[in-house]
Protein backbone atom coordinates (compact mmCIF):
# COMPACT_ATOMS: atom_id res chain seq x y z
CA UNK A 1 0.00 0.00 0.00
CA UNK A 2 1.62 3.39 -1.15
CA UNK A 3 1.21 7.07 0.71
CA UNK A 4 1.02 10.17 -0.80
CA UNK A 5 2.25 13.14 1.30
CA UNK A 6 3.56 12.68 4.72
CA UNK A 7 3.24 9.94 6.88
CA UNK A 8 0.29 9.16 9.25
CA UNK A 9 1.10 10.30 12.87
CA UNK A 10 1.02 7.40 15.71
CA UNK A 11 -1.37 9.50 17.57
CA UNK A 12 -3.52 9.84 14.93
CA UNK A 13 -3.41 5.93 14.44
CA UNK A 14 -4.36 5.18 18.25
CA UNK A 15 -7.09 7.87 18.56
CA UNK A 16 -9.20 6.21 15.69
CA UNK A 17 -8.38 2.70 16.76
CA UNK A 18 -9.27 4.12 20.68
CA UNK A 19 -12.20 5.36 18.72
CA UNK A 20 -13.36 2.66 16.93
CA UNK A 21 -13.16 0.63 19.82
CA UNK A 22 -15.16 2.67 22.05
CA UNK A 23 -17.88 3.02 19.45
CA UNK A 24 -18.23 -0.54 19.00
CA UNK A 25 -18.09 -1.33 22.35
CA UNK A 26 -21.23 1.46 22.82
CA UNK A 27 -23.15 -0.18 19.61
CA UNK A 28 -22.75 -3.41 21.32
CA UNK A 29 -24.05 -2.66 24.86
CA UNK A 30 -26.25 -0.12 23.40
CA UNK A 31 -28.18 -2.46 21.02
CA UNK A 32 -28.78 -4.75 24.44
CA UNK A 33 -29.89 -1.87 26.20
CA UNK A 34 -32.55 -0.95 23.13
CA UNK A 35 -33.51 -4.68 22.97
CA UNK A 36 -34.38 -4.42 26.78
CA UNK A 37 -35.98 -1.32 26.48
CA UNK A 38 -38.05 -3.14 23.63
CA UNK A 39 -39.04 -5.72 25.87
CA UNK A 40 -40.21 -3.99 28.49
CA UNK A 41 -42.85 -2.64 26.49
CA UNK A 42 -44.92 -5.56 26.49
CA UNK A 43 -46.88 -5.62 29.76
CA UNK A 44 -48.67 -8.63 30.46
CA UNK A 45 -52.59 -8.44 29.83
CA UNK A 46 -53.00 -8.97 33.81
CA UNK A 47 -50.95 -6.07 34.98
CA UNK A 48 -53.05 -2.67 34.96
CA UNK A 49 -51.15 0.21 34.95
CA UNK A 50 -52.72 2.75 37.71
CA UNK A 51 -55.48 5.47 37.00
CA UNK A 52 -54.54 8.16 34.72
CA UNK A 53 -51.44 6.51 33.30
CA UNK A 54 -50.19 7.52 29.81
CA UNK A 55 -49.97 5.10 27.28
CA UNK A 56 -47.01 2.00 27.86
CA UNK A 57 -45.03 3.96 25.32
CA UNK A 58 -45.27 6.99 27.09
CA UNK A 59 -45.70 5.66 30.94
CA UNK A 60 -42.32 3.91 30.11
CA UNK A 61 -40.53 7.61 28.89
CA UNK A 62 -41.95 8.78 32.20
CA UNK A 63 -41.93 6.77 35.06
CA UNK A 64 -39.19 7.03 37.41
CA UNK A 65 -39.96 3.98 39.35
CA UNK A 66 -39.70 6.12 42.45
CA UNK A 67 -42.82 4.57 43.83
CA UNK A 68 -44.56 7.50 45.19
CA UNK A 69 -48.17 6.45 43.87
CA UNK A 70 -47.33 2.96 45.79
CA UNK A 71 -46.96 4.85 49.01
CA UNK A 72 -49.97 6.73 48.85
CA UNK A 73 -52.16 4.19 47.96
CA UNK A 74 -54.43 3.14 50.49
CA UNK A 75 -55.65 -0.24 49.58
CA UNK A 76 -52.27 -1.29 49.02
CA UNK A 77 -53.19 -1.92 45.45
CA UNK A 78 -50.40 -1.16 43.31
CA UNK A 79 -46.92 -2.45 43.94
CA UNK A 80 -43.65 -1.66 41.98
CA UNK A 81 -42.51 -4.39 39.37
CA UNK A 82 -39.65 -6.91 41.15
CA UNK A 83 -36.97 -7.87 38.78
CA UNK A 84 -37.18 -11.27 37.47
CA UNK A 85 -40.72 -12.20 39.64
CA UNK A 86 -42.96 -9.60 37.69
CA UNK A 87 -43.30 -9.58 33.95
CA UNK A 88 -43.68 -5.91 34.20
CA UNK A 89 -40.99 -3.43 33.26
CA UNK A 90 -38.85 -3.26 36.33
CA UNK A 91 -39.78 -0.89 39.10
CA UNK A 92 -42.60 0.39 37.60
CA UNK A 93 -46.66 0.44 39.41
CA UNK A 94 -48.97 -2.03 38.75
CA UNK A 95 -51.50 -4.16 40.19
CA UNK A 96 -53.51 -7.18 39.33
CA UNK A 97 -57.39 -7.16 39.43
CA UNK A 98 -57.80 -10.42 41.02
CA UNK A 99 -55.41 -10.01 43.88
CA UNK A 100 -56.63 -6.33 45.03
CA UNK A 101 -58.30 -4.20 43.02
CA UNK A 102 -58.70 -0.95 42.46
CA UNK A 103 -60.76 1.24 45.09
CA UNK A 104 -61.19 3.72 42.82
CA UNK A 105 -60.87 6.95 45.26
CA UNK A 106 -62.35 10.44 45.14
CA UNK A 107 -59.01 12.26 45.46
CA UNK A 108 -57.30 10.18 43.49
CA UNK A 109 -53.89 9.79 45.70
CA UNK A 110 -52.16 8.18 43.24
CA UNK A 111 -52.10 10.29 40.69
CA UNK A 112 -51.58 13.42 43.11
CA UNK A 113 -48.45 12.05 44.31
CA UNK A 114 -47.14 11.33 40.84
CA UNK A 115 -44.29 14.07 40.63
CA UNK A 116 -43.57 13.31 36.69
CA UNK A 117 -46.98 13.39 35.56
CA UNK A 118 -46.67 9.45 34.35
CA UNK A 119 -49.69 9.50 36.04
CA UNK A 120 -51.55 12.22 33.95
CA UNK A 121 -52.72 15.41 36.53
CA UNK A 122 -55.43 16.10 34.35
CA UNK A 123 -57.72 13.18 35.46
CA UNK A 124 -59.72 14.82 38.04
CA UNK A 125 -62.89 12.52 38.63
CA UNK A 126 -61.80 9.08 38.97
CA UNK A 127 -65.18 7.80 37.17
CA UNK A 128 -63.17 9.08 33.71
CA UNK A 129 -60.38 6.57 34.22
CA UNK A 130 -59.33 4.17 31.70
CA UNK A 131 -57.40 1.31 33.05
CA UNK A 132 -58.98 -1.58 31.08
CA UNK A 133 -62.37 -2.49 30.04
CA UNK A 134 -63.93 -5.59 31.99
CA UNK A 135 -64.83 -8.35 29.51
CA UNK A 136 -67.14 -11.69 30.23
CA UNK A 137 -64.32 -14.05 29.25
CA UNK A 138 -66.09 -16.82 29.96
CA UNK A 139 -70.15 -17.78 29.13
CA UNK A 140 -69.63 -20.88 29.79
CA UNK A 141 -68.79 -21.12 33.48
CA UNK A 142 -70.52 -17.35 34.43
CA UNK A 143 -73.62 -18.52 36.70
CA UNK A 144 -75.77 -15.42 35.24
CA UNK A 145 -75.37 -17.28 32.17
CA UNK A 146 -76.38 -20.35 33.27
CA UNK A 147 -79.38 -19.08 34.26
CA UNK A 148 -78.58 -18.27 38.58
CA UNK A 149 -79.14 -14.93 39.90
CA UNK A 150 -75.35 -14.93 41.11
CA UNK A 151 -75.09 -11.11 39.95
CA UNK A 152 -71.80 -10.29 42.13
CA UNK A 153 -69.94 -8.70 39.53
CA UNK A 154 -73.02 -6.75 38.96
CA UNK A 155 -73.72 -5.30 42.36
CA UNK A 156 -70.07 -4.64 43.14
CA UNK A 157 -69.30 -2.47 40.75
CA UNK A 158 -68.92 0.89 41.67
CA UNK A 159 -70.49 2.64 38.74
CA UNK A 160 -73.55 0.23 38.93
CA UNK A 161 -75.85 0.18 36.33
CA UNK A 162 -73.85 2.24 33.91
CA UNK A 163 -70.82 0.31 33.49
CA UNK A 164 -72.44 -2.98 34.16
CA UNK A 165 -75.84 -3.60 33.37
CA UNK A 166 -78.34 -6.51 33.76
CA UNK A 167 -79.67 -7.51 29.94
CA UNK A 168 -82.81 -9.74 30.77
CA UNK A 169 -83.01 -12.96 27.88
CA UNK A 170 -84.92 -15.67 27.48
CA UNK A 171 -83.43 -18.68 28.54
CA UNK A 172 -83.71 -21.21 25.97
CA UNK A 173 -83.34 -24.22 27.93
CA UNK A 174 -85.62 -24.00 30.16
CA UNK A 175 -87.91 -22.33 28.06
CA UNK A 176 -89.55 -20.39 30.74
CA UNK A 177 -87.22 -18.59 32.82
CA UNK A 178 -84.85 -15.50 31.73
CA UNK A 179 -81.17 -15.25 31.49
CA UNK A 180 -79.32 -11.72 33.34
CA UNK A 181 -76.33 -10.59 31.38
CA UNK A 182 -73.83 -8.97 32.59
CA UNK A 183 -73.49 -6.50 30.25
CA UNK A 184 -70.08 -4.52 30.36
CA UNK A 185 -70.40 -1.14 28.41
CA UNK A 186 -66.99 0.37 28.18
CA UNK A 187 -67.17 4.25 28.12
CA UNK A 188 -68.11 3.83 30.95
CA UNK A 189 -65.92 0.84 32.74
CA UNK A 190 -63.05 2.39 34.78
CA UNK A 191 -61.13 -1.24 34.85
CA UNK A 192 -60.87 -0.77 38.72
CA UNK A 193 -61.36 -5.12 38.48
CA UNK A 194 -63.31 -5.07 41.32
CA UNK A 195 -65.63 -7.46 39.42
CA UNK A 196 -63.12 -9.40 38.72
CA UNK A 197 -61.54 -9.97 42.20
CA UNK A 198 -65.46 -10.73 43.45
CA UNK A 199 -66.21 -13.24 40.95
CA UNK A 200 -67.25 -16.06 42.99
CA UNK A 201 -65.64 -18.83 40.04
CA UNK A 202 -62.56 -19.76 41.02
CA UNK A 203 -61.18 -18.15 38.25
CA UNK A 204 -62.76 -14.88 37.18
CA UNK A 205 -65.31 -15.70 34.74
CA UNK A 206 -65.36 -11.63 34.15
CA UNK A 207 -61.52 -9.90 33.51
CA UNK A 208 -60.38 -6.80 33.09
CA UNK A 209 -58.42 -7.15 30.12
CA UNK A 210 -55.79 -4.07 28.37
CA UNK A 211 -58.20 -1.88 26.29
CA UNK A 212 -55.88 -2.78 23.18
CA UNK A 213 -57.34 -6.20 24.04
CA UNK A 214 -61.09 -5.54 25.03
CA UNK A 215 -61.92 -3.62 21.97
CA UNK A 216 -62.07 -3.92 18.12
CA UNK A 217 -62.77 -0.82 16.44
CA UNK A 218 -65.60 -0.16 14.20
CA UNK A 219 -63.89 1.26 10.69
CA UNK A 220 -63.81 5.21 10.36
CA UNK A 221 -65.82 5.27 7.25
CA UNK A 222 -69.17 3.09 8.68
CA UNK A 223 -72.11 4.07 9.60
CA UNK A 224 -75.38 3.10 11.52
CA UNK A 225 -78.20 3.02 8.50
CA UNK A 226 -81.14 3.87 11.41
CA UNK A 227 -79.13 6.30 12.87
CA UNK A 228 -78.64 7.96 8.92
CA UNK A 229 -82.29 6.94 8.83
CA UNK A 230 -83.43 9.00 12.09
CA UNK A 231 -80.93 12.17 11.37
CA UNK A 232 -82.28 12.24 7.96
CA UNK A 233 -85.90 11.71 8.51
CA UNK A 234 -86.63 9.62 5.89
CA UNK A 235 -84.87 6.45 3.91
CA UNK A 236 -81.71 7.25 2.72
CA UNK A 237 -81.50 5.71 -0.16
CA UNK A 238 -85.22 6.74 -2.24
CA UNK A 239 -88.05 4.31 -3.59
CA UNK A 240 -86.51 1.62 -1.64
CA UNK A 241 -89.02 -1.61 -1.54
CA UNK A 242 -89.12 -2.77 1.59
CA UNK A 243 -89.13 -6.95 1.18
CA UNK A 244 -90.80 -8.97 3.83
CA UNK A 245 -88.33 -10.61 6.23
CA UNK A 246 -88.29 -14.62 5.76
CA UNK A 247 -88.06 -15.50 9.07
CA UNK A 248 -88.40 -19.83 10.45
CA UNK A 249 -91.04 -21.20 12.65
CA UNK A 250 -94.57 -20.67 13.13
CA UNK A 251 -96.25 -17.87 13.14
CA UNK A 252 -94.03 -15.80 9.93
CA UNK A 253 -94.92 -15.08 6.78
CA UNK A 254 -92.92 -17.88 5.48
CA UNK A 255 -95.19 -20.44 3.39
CA UNK A 256 -92.69 -23.34 3.70
CA UNK A 257 -92.70 -23.11 7.21
CA UNK A 258 -95.39 -24.77 9.21
CA UNK A 259 -97.68 -22.39 10.53
CA UNK A 260 -96.60 -20.26 7.96
CA UNK A 261 -99.14 -18.27 6.64
CA UNK A 262 -100.21 -15.31 3.37
CA UNK A 263 -98.23 -12.19 3.69
CA UNK A 264 -100.97 -9.34 4.01
CA UNK A 265 -99.67 -7.14 0.94
CA UNK A 266 -99.14 -8.63 -2.50
CA UNK A 267 -95.60 -8.59 -3.88
CA UNK A 268 -95.01 -7.07 -6.90
CA UNK A 269 -95.49 -8.55 -9.73
CA UNK A 270 -92.55 -9.83 -11.85
CA UNK A 271 -93.36 -9.30 -15.80
CA UNK A 272 -91.11 -11.40 -18.01
CA UNK B 1 3.74 -6.28 44.60
CA UNK B 2 6.98 -8.74 45.64
CA UNK B 3 6.67 -9.68 49.39
CA UNK B 4 9.26 -7.60 49.84
CA UNK B 5 7.53 -4.34 49.20
CA UNK B 6 4.61 -5.38 50.52
CA UNK B 7 3.48 -3.52 53.47
CA UNK B 8 0.01 -3.22 55.67
CA UNK B 9 -2.28 -0.72 54.47
CA UNK B 10 -2.31 2.04 56.52
CA UNK B 11 -0.19 0.56 59.61
CA UNK B 12 1.46 4.29 59.52
CA UNK B 13 -1.69 5.63 59.83
CA UNK B 14 -2.84 3.96 62.51
CA UNK B 15 0.36 4.00 63.99
CA UNK B 16 0.21 7.78 63.84
CA UNK B 17 -3.43 8.72 64.38
CA UNK B 18 -4.69 5.47 65.53
CA UNK B 19 -7.72 3.59 64.28
CA UNK B 20 -10.55 5.61 64.60
CA UNK B 21 -8.40 8.85 63.56
CA UNK B 22 -6.90 6.32 60.26
CA UNK B 23 -10.73 5.50 59.19
CA UNK B 24 -12.73 9.00 60.56
CA UNK B 25 -13.65 9.13 56.62
CA UNK B 26 -14.74 5.82 56.02
CA UNK B 27 -16.64 5.80 59.59
CA UNK B 28 -18.39 8.81 58.53
CA UNK B 29 -19.16 7.44 54.84
CA UNK B 30 -20.84 4.69 55.98
CA UNK B 31 -22.81 6.34 58.48
CA UNK B 32 -23.92 8.52 55.69
CA UNK B 33 -24.84 5.71 53.32
CA UNK B 34 -26.69 4.18 56.42
CA UNK B 35 -28.35 6.93 56.98
CA UNK B 36 -29.41 7.42 53.38
CA UNK B 37 -30.95 4.05 53.42
CA UNK B 38 -32.36 4.07 57.22
CA UNK B 39 -33.91 7.46 56.47
CA UNK B 40 -36.26 5.75 53.25
CA UNK B 41 -36.74 2.36 55.05
CA UNK B 42 -38.26 4.41 58.48
CA UNK B 43 -41.69 4.73 56.37
CA UNK B 44 -41.56 1.06 55.16
CA UNK B 45 -40.42 -0.74 58.19
CA UNK B 46 -41.53 1.21 61.42
CA UNK B 47 -44.20 3.87 59.45
CA UNK B 48 -41.93 6.91 60.45
CA UNK B 49 -42.81 8.49 56.78
CA UNK B 50 -39.61 11.20 56.93
CA UNK B 51 -38.87 10.08 53.48
CA UNK B 52 -41.14 8.63 50.85
CA UNK B 53 -40.28 7.04 47.28
CA UNK B 54 -36.75 5.94 46.29
CA UNK B 55 -33.69 7.80 44.72
CA UNK B 56 -34.97 7.82 41.74
CA UNK B 57 -37.50 10.22 43.11
CA UNK B 58 -38.26 11.16 46.87
CA UNK B 59 -40.55 13.26 48.71
CA UNK B 60 -39.31 14.38 52.21
CA UNK B 61 -41.69 15.48 54.93
CA UNK B 62 -44.15 15.53 52.47
CA UNK B 63 -43.03 19.27 50.88
CA UNK B 64 -39.19 18.81 49.17
CA UNK B 65 -39.36 17.05 46.18
CA UNK B 66 -36.05 15.30 44.79
CA UNK B 67 -35.73 13.36 41.00
CA UNK B 68 -32.38 11.84 40.45
CA UNK B 69 -31.33 14.20 37.60
CA UNK B 70 -29.28 11.75 35.79
CA UNK B 71 -33.41 9.76 34.96
CA UNK B 72 -34.59 13.45 34.89
CA UNK B 73 -32.81 13.84 31.61
CA UNK B 74 -33.41 10.56 30.09
CA UNK B 75 -36.98 10.99 30.51
CA UNK B 76 -36.61 14.65 28.82
CA UNK B 77 -34.63 12.57 25.77
CA UNK B 78 -37.46 9.87 25.62
CA UNK B 79 -39.54 12.69 25.25
CA UNK B 80 -41.87 13.24 27.98
CA UNK B 81 -41.47 16.78 29.16
CA UNK B 82 -41.82 15.71 33.08
CA UNK B 83 -44.55 17.80 35.54
CA UNK B 84 -42.89 20.82 37.78
CA UNK B 85 -42.48 18.56 40.33
CA UNK B 86 -40.00 16.09 38.89
CA UNK B 87 -38.37 19.39 37.39
CA UNK B 88 -38.01 21.13 40.38
CA UNK B 89 -36.59 18.01 42.33
CA UNK B 90 -34.30 17.32 39.89
CA UNK B 91 -32.66 21.09 40.16
CA UNK B 92 -32.11 21.22 43.80
CA UNK B 93 -30.02 17.96 43.47
CA UNK B 94 -28.39 18.90 40.86
CA UNK B 95 -27.24 22.49 42.84
CA UNK B 96 -26.70 20.30 45.82
CA UNK B 97 -23.86 18.36 43.72
CA UNK B 98 -22.70 21.05 41.96
CA UNK B 99 -21.87 22.62 45.22
CA UNK B 100 -20.38 19.92 47.19
CA UNK B 101 -19.22 17.54 43.97
CA UNK B 102 -21.05 15.08 42.19
CA UNK B 103 -19.57 12.15 43.03
CA UNK B 104 -20.33 12.81 46.88
CA UNK B 105 -23.03 11.16 45.93
CA UNK B 106 -20.89 8.29 44.44
CA UNK B 107 -19.07 7.47 47.86
CA UNK B 108 -21.70 9.16 50.70
CA UNK B 109 -24.89 8.14 49.59
CA UNK B 110 -24.97 5.64 46.64
CA UNK B 111 -25.78 1.77 47.97
CA UNK B 112 -23.90 -0.02 45.65
CA UNK B 113 -20.50 2.08 47.02
CA UNK B 114 -20.26 -0.39 49.92
CA UNK B 115 -20.41 -3.74 47.52
CA UNK B 116 -17.66 -2.42 45.28
CA UNK B 117 -15.44 -0.83 48.38
CA UNK B 118 -15.96 -4.48 49.75
CA UNK B 119 -15.17 -6.05 46.86
CA UNK B 120 -11.81 -3.80 46.40
CA UNK B 121 -10.87 -4.85 49.97
CA UNK B 122 -11.04 -8.26 48.90
CA UNK B 123 -9.42 -7.93 46.09
CA UNK B 124 -6.33 -6.47 47.81
CA UNK B 125 -6.11 -8.89 50.63
CA UNK B 126 -6.24 -11.58 48.18
CA UNK B 127 -4.04 -9.54 45.88
CA UNK B 128 -5.43 -9.98 42.98
CA UNK B 129 -4.40 -8.52 39.26
CA UNK B 130 -6.03 -5.29 38.82
CA UNK B 131 -7.63 -6.72 35.29
CA UNK B 132 -9.28 -5.01 32.80
CA UNK B 133 -9.35 -1.87 32.77
CA UNK B 134 -11.38 0.29 30.42
CA UNK B 135 -9.82 3.41 29.32
CA UNK B 136 -11.12 6.41 31.31
CA UNK B 137 -13.56 7.72 29.12
CA UNK B 138 -15.54 4.48 28.53
CA UNK B 139 -18.25 5.46 31.51
CA UNK B 140 -18.84 8.51 29.58
CA UNK B 141 -18.98 6.78 26.02
CA UNK B 142 -21.81 4.74 27.89
CA UNK B 143 -23.32 7.67 29.17
CA UNK B 144 -23.64 8.96 25.72
CA UNK B 145 -25.01 5.22 24.32
CA UNK B 146 -27.65 5.45 27.34
CA UNK B 147 -28.77 8.79 26.09
CA UNK B 148 -29.26 8.16 22.79
CA UNK B 149 -30.90 4.35 23.52
CA UNK B 150 -33.16 6.83 25.57
CA UNK B 151 -34.02 8.52 22.76
CA UNK B 152 -34.10 6.29 20.17
CA UNK B 153 -36.61 3.87 22.14
CA UNK B 154 -37.83 6.41 23.68
CA UNK B 155 -37.87 5.08 27.32
CA UNK B 156 -35.41 6.01 30.34
CA UNK B 157 -33.06 3.09 29.36
CA UNK B 158 -30.77 2.77 32.16
CA UNK B 159 -33.50 1.97 34.80
CA UNK B 160 -33.92 -1.04 32.97
CA UNK B 161 -30.32 -2.56 34.10
CA UNK B 162 -29.28 0.38 36.74
CA UNK B 163 -28.17 -1.27 39.77
CA UNK B 164 -28.14 1.55 42.28
CA UNK B 165 -32.14 2.17 41.81
CA UNK B 166 -32.60 -1.42 41.91
CA UNK B 167 -31.06 -2.30 45.12
CA UNK B 168 -32.27 0.88 46.69
CA UNK B 169 -35.83 0.12 45.04
CA UNK B 170 -35.24 -3.48 46.37
CA UNK B 171 -34.39 -2.99 50.03
CA UNK B 172 -37.40 -0.33 50.10
CA UNK B 173 -40.21 -2.16 47.74
CA UNK B 174 -39.12 -5.49 47.40
CA UNK B 175 -35.87 -7.37 46.41
CA UNK B 176 -36.88 -9.94 43.19
CA UNK B 177 -33.42 -10.99 41.86
CA UNK B 178 -31.91 -7.74 42.31
CA UNK B 179 -29.24 -9.96 44.50
CA UNK B 180 -28.35 -11.07 41.29
CA UNK B 181 -27.50 -8.20 39.83
CA UNK B 182 -25.23 -7.16 43.10
CA UNK B 183 -23.51 -10.02 43.28
CA UNK B 184 -22.77 -10.25 39.57
CA UNK B 185 -21.11 -6.97 40.23
CA UNK B 186 -19.05 -7.58 43.45
CA UNK B 187 -17.94 -10.51 41.47
CA UNK B 188 -16.98 -8.06 38.51
CA UNK B 189 -15.19 -5.85 40.61
CA UNK B 190 -13.41 -8.69 42.08
CA UNK B 191 -12.10 -11.21 39.59
CA UNK B 192 -12.57 -9.00 36.36
CA UNK B 193 -11.79 -5.50 36.70
CA UNK B 194 -10.54 -3.58 39.53
CA UNK B 195 -12.64 -0.76 40.51
CA UNK B 196 -14.59 -1.83 37.25
CA UNK B 197 -17.80 -0.79 38.01
CA UNK B 198 -18.06 2.65 39.81
CA UNK B 199 -14.56 3.52 38.00
CA UNK B 200 -15.06 2.45 34.48
CA UNK B 201 -18.52 1.42 33.42
CA UNK B 202 -21.27 2.93 35.80
CA UNK B 203 -22.94 6.34 33.55
CA UNK B 204 -24.72 7.74 36.72
CA UNK B 205 -20.85 8.48 38.30
CA UNK B 206 -19.85 9.33 34.98
CA UNK B 207 -22.85 12.33 34.62
CA UNK B 208 -22.23 13.19 38.61
CA UNK B 209 -18.88 13.99 37.65
CA UNK B 210 -19.38 15.98 35.03
CA UNK B 211 -22.14 17.69 37.47
CA UNK B 212 -19.61 18.45 40.09
CA UNK B 213 -16.61 19.41 37.58
CA UNK B 214 -16.81 22.98 39.14
CA UNK B 215 -17.55 21.69 42.67
CA UNK B 216 -16.54 23.70 45.94
CA UNK B 217 -15.86 20.83 48.13
CA UNK B 218 -12.14 19.59 46.98
CA UNK B 219 -9.40 17.36 49.00
CA UNK B 220 -6.00 19.00 49.00
CA UNK B 221 -2.91 17.98 49.00
CA UNK B 222 -2.28 21.32 50.66
CA UNK B 223 0.70 19.73 52.71
CA UNK B 224 2.40 17.76 49.72
CA UNK B 225 5.62 18.65 51.14
CA UNK B 226 5.59 15.99 53.97
CA UNK B 227 4.43 13.25 51.48
CA UNK B 228 6.90 10.17 51.89
CA UNK B 229 5.95 8.51 48.90
CA UNK B 230 3.95 5.40 51.15
CA UNK B 231 1.95 5.22 48.30
CA UNK B 232 -1.08 3.88 50.33
CA UNK B 233 -3.22 6.73 49.24
CA UNK B 234 -3.20 5.16 45.52
CA UNK B 235 -4.15 1.71 47.15
CA UNK B 236 -6.89 2.72 48.80
CA UNK B 237 -8.42 5.30 45.97
CA UNK B 238 -11.07 4.37 43.74
CA UNK B 239 -9.80 6.84 41.16
CA UNK B 240 -6.37 6.74 42.22
CA UNK B 241 -4.92 8.91 38.88
CA UNK B 242 -6.51 11.47 40.33
CA UNK B 243 -3.58 12.05 42.93
CA UNK B 244 -0.75 12.53 41.02
CA UNK B 245 -1.50 16.09 39.67
CA UNK B 246 -2.08 17.60 42.84
CA UNK B 247 0.03 15.38 44.63
CA UNK B 248 3.40 15.29 42.78
CA UNK B 249 2.37 18.29 40.36
CA UNK B 250 4.15 21.82 40.60
CA UNK B 251 0.93 23.50 40.26
CA UNK B 252 -2.34 23.91 42.80
CA UNK B 253 -2.66 21.02 45.50
CA UNK B 254 -5.96 20.78 44.96
CA UNK B 255 -7.97 17.54 43.64
CA UNK B 256 -9.37 19.07 41.13
CA UNK B 257 -10.52 16.04 38.67
CA UNK B 258 -13.86 15.47 38.64
CA UNK B 259 -13.59 11.97 39.09
CA UNK B 260 -12.59 12.50 43.08
CA UNK B 261 -15.30 11.28 44.92
CA UNK B 262 -14.80 13.35 47.83
CA UNK B 263 -14.62 10.26 49.64
CA UNK B 264 -11.45 10.97 51.91
CA UNK B 265 -10.19 7.94 52.29
CA UNK B 266 -6.69 9.61 51.18
CA UNK B 267 -7.12 11.42 53.77
CA UNK B 268 -7.91 8.57 56.78
CA UNK B 269 -4.86 7.04 55.27
CA UNK B 270 -1.90 9.48 55.46
CA UNK B 271 0.16 9.50 58.49
CA UNK B 272 1.66 12.34 57.59
CA UNK B 273 -1.63 14.58 57.41
CA UNK B 274 -0.99 15.42 53.71
CA UNK B 275 -4.54 15.66 53.12
CA UNK B 276 -7.40 17.70 53.52
CA UNK B 277 -11.04 18.54 52.96
CA UNK B 278 -11.29 22.19 51.52
CA UNK B 279 -12.63 24.60 49.33
CA UNK B 280 -11.48 25.17 45.33
CA UNK B 281 -10.18 28.51 46.07
CA UNK B 282 -8.04 27.34 48.52
CA UNK B 283 -4.64 26.59 46.73
CA UNK B 284 -2.21 27.27 49.28
CA UNK B 285 0.46 24.39 50.09
CA UNK B 286 2.50 24.47 53.25
CA UNK B 287 6.11 25.18 52.50
CA UNK B 288 8.26 22.77 53.82
CA UNK B 289 10.58 24.95 56.26
CA UNK B 290 14.05 25.71 54.95
CA UNK B 291 16.18 23.77 57.60
CA UNK B 292 14.19 20.79 57.23
CA UNK B 293 15.51 18.06 55.53
CA UNK B 294 12.80 16.16 53.00
CA UNK B 295 11.85 13.53 55.24
CA UNK B 296 13.15 9.78 54.12
CA UNK B 297 11.15 7.47 52.18
CA UNK B 298 9.54 4.70 53.81
CA UNK B 299 10.68 1.89 53.00
CA UNK B 300 14.68 3.03 54.54
CA UNK B 301 12.66 3.41 58.01
CA UNK B 302 12.65 0.94 60.86
CA UNK B 303 8.81 -0.58 61.49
Amino acid sequence: MSRVGSPLSPQRRRFLQDSARAAGGCVAAGSVLAWLARDARALPAEALRPPGALPEKDFLSACIRCGLCVRECPYDTLKLAELGVDAVATGTPYFTARDVPCEMCDDIPCVAACPTGALDPGLDNIDDAKMGVAVLVDQENCLNFLGLRCDVCYRVCPVIDEAITLEVEHNARSGHHAIFIPTVHSDHCTGCGVCEKSCVLPEAAIKVLPARLARGSSAAHYRNGWEEKEAKGAPVVEGIIDLPDRLPGPGTDNLVAPGGFEPSFKLPEVTQ
Amino acid sequence: MTARTYMPLGQEAIAAKGWLGAHKYLLLRRTSQLFFLVLFLLGPWFGIWIVQGTLAGSLTLGVLPLTDPFIFLQSLIAGHWPALTAAIGAIIVLVAYALIGGRVYCSWVCPINPVTDGAHWLHRKLRLQKGWQPKRGARLWIMATVLIVSGLTGTIAWELVNPITMLHRGLIFGMGFVWAMVAAIFLFDLFVSRHGWCGHICPVGAFYGLVGSKAMLRVSATNRTACDDCMDCYAVCPENHVISPALKGKDTPLILSPDCTNCGRCIDICAEDVFKFTHRFDALTVAPPESTAAPQPRASRPF
